[in-house]
């Protein structure tokens, strides 16, 4: 079998094998979980914001390699962030650490943790 | 000589190389691919015949009403219905679906009950919802076994007085259910009730006697069945359509017109309102033709034996989990598999780099999705081109996935 290049970056596989943001945070001061209707998959992330500032963010979900990936990735980039920059979060910015080609039908698995984070911090 | 020996020389997008690799198309439940003799009817439509159809007093409109009225033959002859005026030409089964849950939402009056089943696509879900919608209708669902089949008891017990409509699929496009069309039809009329059958996954893989399982409607699809996108059939039983209003209006449709009211055209065409789907009827003839040189028959049976293998190899790799009634049930075209641990996603874009398009994700059936606990399926579909070595190149690559993610 060979190698598999491309969409699963080596990143994406980390990741997924091994997320660092999976869970929920305690004392959550806001909530967001959506679906992809592409395919069902539901990502929920809990989040602590206090002074204007995101302390953690922490996701669940039932949700393929590539989305797994890209709510970890999601959480990292935004914890520790002022809530107005973490709102700013864009694909890019994901793809960028993901370090993957994802074509266009799988984008909206990228763009879904990220929606929920702009959800969760909606005011 | 083997079914697929005889027919994959006609299909040329089957020798596209796919990231590398010589494709393995196993998504034809989702759409087929179409013979030469389908793309070049069409080709030759266009270039020769085009002009619209029914009022077009020259050569070439005539030409074309001619192409389109035999699209209705053939269909006629296909599915074995006792007249043309019985075949309704659509845009595909959705199409088909919307018109008479449509038509007969109208009729429908509060307390009234929809009765349809745990494992239709939503096409055969979100019609009859919006029929009942306003309306004090309820719409309720027959349960489906572990073993992919019907609750056939349950059937029975949700079946009342109140049932004005009971609509269900003839084959499952996720587990590949082979329903007892006759049987649930006959039991439905006891009541009352009109039947609709979704054929979408039963037209491309089953001989057809329509009239003989004594349901009302019947509809499907031409690009699942080797023919064009944007066109389907819905078949009616005479009485059946006589007695369904119109919903749609447009040209051709109507006798005469008056600023206030209109007298209805005949049937079928009072069903077809505007410029039809021309040169995907005349692909659709192709089609069908297509299959009957080959013969239904062999057709189901060349199909039956892939699904068979498919559920034989993929159900024996640790792991995987394929669902819908046993190897030894008769199925359609169609085994949904999961592999454990991964996203019916990940399995999809997996197998896509060897080359191997399979589906995957709830295949528009979120209910029964939910009735198994589960978000989706990988699920690979077969046609009269797919071939043993195909499955067993699937089966390979299943067997190795969890190891490449």
């Amino acid at each position: 079998m060979t190698a598999t290049p491309g969409l699963y970056s080596d990143v994406i596989r980390q990741r997924w094998r091994q997320p660092r943001f999976r869970g929920e945070v305690a004392g959550a001061t806001a909530t967001a979980e959506d679906v992809n209707p592409l395919c069902g998959d539901r990502v929920r992330m809990t989040l602590r914001v206090r002074d204007g500032a995101v302390e953690a963010v922490r996701f669940t979900g039932d949700s393929c390699a590539i989305c797994s990936a890209s709510a970890d990735v999601t959480a990292e980039l935004s914890e520790g962030q002022p809530a107005a920059t973490a709102a700013r979060l864009t694909t890019e910015d994901v793809l960028t650490v993901l370090q993957a080609d994802v074509r266009p039908t799988r984008m909206r698995c990228v763009a879904l943790p990220i929606s929920v984070l702009q959800k969760a911090l909606q005011p | 000589m083997r079914l697929d020996d005889q027919t994959r020389g006609d299909f040329p997008i089957l020798d596209r190389i796919v990231n590398g690799q010589r494709l393995v198309y196993l998504d034809s439940a989702a759409s087929s691919q179409r013979p030469r003799a389908v793309i070049e009817a069409m080709a030759q439509y266009y270039a020769t015949s085009h002009a619209n159809v029914h009022r077009s007093i020259h050569t070439l409109g005539e030409e074309a009403t001619a192409l389109y009225e035999l699209a209705r033959d053939r269909v006629q002859r296909f599915i074995g219905a006792a007249s043309r005026e019985e075949v309704v030409l659509t845009r595909g089964t959705t199409d088909g679906l919307n018109l008479v849950a449509d038509a007969l939402g109208r009729t429908l009056r509060a307390g009234d009950e929809i009765l349809i089943t745990d494992l239709e696509h939503h096409s055969n879900i979100i019609p009859w919802q919006m029929a009942a919608r306003d309306r004090g209708v309820t719409v309720r669902s027959v349960p489906v076994g572990r073993d992919g089949r019907l609750d056939l008891d349950a059937f029975d017990r949700l079946l009342g007085a109140r049932t004005r409509v009971v609509a269900f699929a003839h084959v499952s496009n996720v587990l590949g259910t082979i329903l007892p069309v006759a049987r649930l039809s006959a039991r439905a009329r006891q009541v009352g009730a009109v039947v609709v059958v979704d054929g979408a996954q039963a037209a491309p893989h089953l001989p057809l006697d329509i009239p003989a399982l004594g349901c009302d409607f019947y509809v499907f699809s031409g690009h699942k069945m080797l023919g064009p996108t944007g066109i389907g059939v819905l078949w009616g039983r005479r009485e059946a359509l006589e007695a369904l209003e119109p919903t749609r209006g447009g040209g051709e449709m109507i006798k005469e017109v008056w600023i206030d009211h209109a007298r209805w055209n005949d049937l079928p065409w009072r069903f077809e309102p505007g410029t039809p789907p021309i040169a995907e009827a005349v692909g659709l003839t192709a089609a069908i033709e297509y299959l009957e040189k080959l013969g239904m028959e062999r057709v189901t049976e060349h199909e039956r034996a892939l699904a068979r293998q498919a559920v034989e190899q993929l159900g024996a790799i640790p792991g995987v989990t394929v669902y819908g009634p046993p190897a030894a049930v008769d199925r359609g075209a169609v085994v949904a598999f999961s592999v454990e641990g991964l996203h019916p996603h990940d399995v999809a874009a997996l197998l896509d780099q060897e080359g191997i398009a399979v589906r995957a994700g709830h295949h528009c059936a979120q209910p029964l999705m939910r009735s198994y606990g589960i978000t989706g399926t990988a699920r690979a579909s077969f046609s009269v081109y797919s071939s043993p070595e195909e499955v067993s190149l699937l089966s390979h690559a299943v067997g190795s996935l969890r190891s490449r993610l």
